[in-house]
């Protein structure tokens, strides 16, 4: 277990470019910024002609620390601690479940709970329980 | 045009989860730990980014559809499903138990890719596996019977 500091500046300052983003999607294509549903359509089947907005959103996903690294000549922190077998369960498990689920902690968490929405307030409080639990139990079941 | 504003969009996307710290699976265990809690272990840090996140996308989003259609696309498309089912709380579920096992959910998995790290690779590769599996299996006509599913993916 890696300690973290609290930054909390920081961290809303950042949530707040998420959504500045968000809010900026929406202005630009009329779609929510569920980063589970825009990275599910990179693959087949093809509904619609989106392919291509898509795989520019998520090559600036990618390039935001590319860039940073440019810039600063430093990446920001970043631990990963888990080996090969939980990094390909929690994979499955996450992309299975957020598509299954119709979204992630940005489509449902950000986007759905700003619209008010209760399917997304559900699939929120679910995230967060099941996501203290598998800590909770990683960390403290002995 | 609209093809390099959404690379913009995606990379404000990027850069928010840079400065926030949601590109840091040790930040968000330790968020996740409500068990460090007595320890001093844990870090609130995270729900200031839901917090910053919701509070512009609530305003925002009202002040954007006011207009009458957005910029590159005839009309808005918004979620419709009202209802609750089962998939809303069992996917949700599963996907919650991924993200306390790694630390990623899909955006920080896809902006550690620029990191280079083996591990991101290998997790955004068996996300992508998962996503597919989700897919296929929702356009089953066996289980589409058991749903009412028209699109699987609203978000």
């Amino acid at each position: 277990m890696t300690m973290t500091s609290f930054t909390p500046v920081a961290s809303a300052i950042g949530g707040a470019l998420i959504g500045v983003s968000a809010v900026m999607l929406m202005a630009l294509t009329g779609r929510i910024a569920g980063v589970s549903g825009i990275a599910a359509r990179l693959l087949p089947p093809y509904e619609d002609d989106q392919f291509a907005g898509r795989l520019a959103f998520v090559a600036g996903l990618v390039a935001a620390p590319v860039l940073t690294l440019a810039a600063t000549g430093r990446l920001p922190a970043q631990t990963i601690e888990a080996g090969t077998v939980v990094l390909v369960v929690a994979g499955l498990l996450v992309g299975f479940g957020s598509v299954w689920g119709n979204g992630c902690t940005s489509g449902h968490g950000v986007c759905g709970l700003s619209r008010l929405s209760v399917r997304a307030l559900v699939a929120t409080v679910t995230f967060m329980a099941t996501g203290f639990a598998t800590v909770f139990i990683a960390r403290h079941w002995s | 045009m609209a093809i390099v504003l959404q690379f913009v969009v995606g990379l404000v996307f990027g850069f928010g989860l840079l400065l926030s710290g949601m590109s840091d699976p040790a930040k968000v265990l330790n968020f996740l730990d409500l068990g460090g809690i007595a320890s001093g272990n844990w870090d609130p840090s995270l729900a200031f980014v839901m917090a910053g996140a919701v509070a512009v996308t609530f305003v925002g989003f009202r002040f954007v559809l006011q207009r009458s259609r957005p910029l590159f696309a005839e009309r808005f498309h918004l979620p419709t499903k009202r209802e609750l089912d089962l998939r809303i709380v069992a996917g949700p579920a599963i996907f919650g138990v991924g993200w306390g096992l790694a630390g990623f959910c899909p955006g920080p998995a896809l902006t550690a890719l620029g990191f280079g790290s083996r591990a991101a690779f290998i997790f955004v590769a068996a996300m992508l596996t998962g996503m597919w599996l989700a897919r296929f299996l929702s356009r089953l006509p066996s289980l589409s019977r058991v749903a009412t599913q028209v699109d699987p993916l609203e978000t």
